[in-house]
């Protein structure tokens, strides 16, 4: 199964396939290298035995026969490595270190290799020899005998086997070193895309917290690794979010919904008036509109938290949400004795959604104006950060606030404080902030105010150019 | 009026039907896109109330078609859709409104109202006038039996809107997208506080009230003929 796996595995195809084509330029390499090497050598020789004829010939044309025949039977007697044979024209030797004519069929000017047996200090040897016939002839043409000039090429082709076998060994060594060296690449490479199907199958089947193992060399395998962990990591939160949605839809749409059917039930136990039916149908009616804003709200925050809303971005001017929220607002405050101060810094520029920071602020303000009290100062400010990089909203109010233990808590999902328990809302308010916040990819802050009373709610954004 | 409701949920359907005809409407009712198309094609309707999403034909498609065969019937679409993105692609489509799901029923009802008033072709108006209050919409004047009313920017366009819907019911949500173009809903109602500013200028210190509040359902201007 392994094997299978392991011969049908990309890596190791690549492997072969490098390993074929690089066996094969060793093969071109070394064959070059054999050319140049043991075919050098048998050049040389050739050119050495051409030499040799040809001063023996000249020593024929020059001194005769007789001559030839002296040096012959001087060079035969010096020389281990060098061959000769001077044979009458039927092939009688007559002078020379060859025991008789090879047998080959003699042929003028061409080279021969032949096998001869020669005696040494440890006997007869079978030994290998080239060489050439050259037929000495007299002045009319006549051919008076024949002459061998060889070369022992035992040495040369030992050496050759030499060179050849040397080739031989190190091509297959290349070829034993690349398939070792491919299948342990690939074995090591297949573990580790292995274990990445291993954890990816482990999260198919729920365990969303497994994570790919990243060895730490930081090569493309682990940055796949990271890449699929980093996936993983945003699945796992998206779920979280969706799992708490459930989880708040449960907490919250429940006790409404029961409350609607237990009063609803209540009512037909018993004959009522006119009057008594209606007012209770009326009451299921708000008691549905509320749930309808808790619902329309937390699916917001959701679509909103999932980064899939469609909310297009635009770079805008705040000033102007700014002004438009204030001038919504401000009627409310003045019912309510509260004065609004609204300080904005003109042409600051930000990436944003209008409707979304709209909302953000209308539901910052709106809470400012519901739980500061009445009489209290609410300020609205808009300005650029000190270092010019961020655009700072603050909504401030100086009434009663929160205790500095609950600032982070009440962010999230139906946290409302006890003493706000008497006052209408959702508690998802400041929820959606936070989700509107993160989108835009600005930082949502809740504090106590220098002056250590009231709420300062801050968006800070960053400025965009 | 004629009221056309296409809409494959037999129930809410029915209680569409009987809440309009209470209303004093006639209402027929088509339960996918082909049929709807085929009704609102073979007969003459004031308004259509399309689902989006429909059976054998989709709302979207089936009130394009019907654009595209020149049938300009005022088009209300219901969805449970609300993005403003599915809005956006409602209008685009050719409807004339766009209400998500789940709905007042008295939402509903005003904004046929408004649909069924704009039928009309509008010529170009620089004057709206209800009883003895006057708007002039070049010099951006308002006037109540000949007296001047000074009135902020964003006062003129909520009292303009109600004007041009005169007699008719106006919501909150129909104030709040008409009037500050924002589609999300305050946790509190401002728009209460506005009307009772508005009602402040051009209604305490006369007569007979204009601007009265519909129970339940929102605020309609209208010449108080009766002491009811």
């Amino acid at each position: 199964m392994r094997t299978q796996a392991l011969l049908s595995s990309t890596t190791f195809r690549l492997v072969i396939l490098y390993l074929v084509l690089f066996a094969g330029s060793a093969l071109a390499l070394l064959s070059f290298i054999y050319w140049h090497s043991a075919g050098f050598m048998a050049r040389q020789t050739d050119q050495t035995l051409a030499a040799e004829i040809k001063g023996l010939e000249e020593q024929y044309s020059r001194f005769g026969i007789r001559r030839l025949a002296e040096v012959i039977a001087e060079r035969s007697r010096n020389s281990s490595q060098s061959l000769y044979l001077l044979a009458s024209p039927n092939l009688r030797p007559i002078a020379g270190n060859i025991s008789e004519w090879p047998d080959v069929s003699p042929r003028d000017g061409v080279w021969i290799d032949f096998t001869l047996t020669r005696e040494t200090v440890n006997g007869a040897i079978e030994r290998e020899a080239r060489g050439r016939e050259f037929r000495v002839q007299d002045r009319y043409g006549q051919v008076i005998a024949r002459l061998l000039v060889a070369r022992d090429i035992y040495e040369r082709r030992r050496i050759e086997e030499r060179i050849l076998s040397a080739l031989g060994w190190s091509v297959l060594i290349t070829v034993a070193l690349g398939l070792v060296g491919g299948v342990t690449v690939s074995r090591n490479i297949m573990r580790r895309l292995e274990l990445m199907t291993e954890t990816s199958q482990a999260v198919m089947q729920g365990n969303l917290a497994r994570r790919v193992p990243i060895s730490g060399g930081g090569d493309e395998i682990d940055q796949l690794g990271q890449n699929l962990n980093a996936m993983l990591e945003q699945i796992e939160t998206l779920m979280a979010a969706m799992r708490q949605v459930t989880d708040n839809i449960a907490h919250d749409l429940r006790s409404p919904l029961n409350r609607l059917r237990t009063r609803i039930e209540v009512t037909l136990m018993r004959e009522g008036s006119q009057e008594e039916y209606r007012r209770v149908l009326e009451e299921t009616i708000t008691e549905a509109d509320n749930l309808i804003a808790t619902f329309n709200a937390l699916l917001s925050i959701a679509k909103i938290e999932s980064g899939t809303s469609s909310q297009k971005m635009v770079l805008l001017d705040p000033a102007e949400i700014v002004q438009d929220i204030a001038d919504l607002y401000e009627p409310l405050c003045e019912e309510k004795n509260q004065s609004l101060l609204c300080r904005v810094e003109p042409h600051l520029q930000i990436r944003a959604n209008r409707e979304l920071l709209s909302q953000a602020l209308s539901n910052l303000l709106d809470n400012a104006i519901k739980y500061a009290g009445k009489g209290s100062s609410i300020m609205i400010s808009l300005n650029a950060g000190h270092d010019g990089q961020t655009v700072e909203l603050v909504v401030e109010d100086d009434g009663p606030g929160i205790d500095k233990d609950h600032l982070e808590r009440v962010k999230n999902r139906f946290v409302r404080l006890e003493t706000s328990r008497t006052q209408h809302g959702s508690g998802l308010g400041l929820s959606l902030v936070e989700a509107i916040a993160r989108l835009h990819q600005a930082h949502f802050d809740l504090q106590v105010p220098e002056s250590g009373k009231g709420l300062r709610a801050l968006l800070t954004f960053e400025t965009a150019l | 009026m004629r009221i056309l409701i296409v809409e494959d949920d037999q129930e809410a359907a029915s209680f569409l039907r009987k809440g309009l005809s209470e209303s004093g409407h006639v209402v027929d009712h088509a339960k996918d896109g082909m049929d709807g198309l085929h009704l609102a094609e073979s007969s003459d309707y004031d308004v259509l109330i399309v689902d989006r999403m429909l059976p054998r034909l989709d709302g979207l498609t089936m009130v394009e078609q019907l654009r595209g065969n020149g049938n300009e019937t005022p088009v209300l679409f219901l969805s449970a859709l609300g993005e403003v993105d599915d809005r956006v692609m409602g209008l685009r489509a050719g409807g004339d409104d766009y209400l998500t799901k789940p709905f007042a029923f008295s939402e509903l009802l005003a904004r046929l109202e408004a649909l069924l008033r704009r039928k009309a072709p509008g010529q170009v108006q620089t004057r709206l006038q209800v009883d003895d209050l006057e708007m002039d919409l070049l010099q951006r004047t308002v006037k109540r039996a000949d007296q001047m009313i000074e009135l902020q920017p964003r006062e003129f366009l909520l009292l303009e809107y109600l004007m041009r819907h005169a007699g008719q019911v106006v919501t909150r949500t129909m104030l709040l997208e008409n009037v500050w173009e924002y589609h999300f809903d305050p946790q509190t109602n401002v728009i209460d506080v506005h009307i009772s500013r508005l009602r402040a200028k051009i209604d305490r210190d006369f007569q007979s009230p204009l601007l009265h509040t519909v129970r339940g359902a929102g605020y309609m201007i209208r010449a108080d003929t009766s002491a009811s």
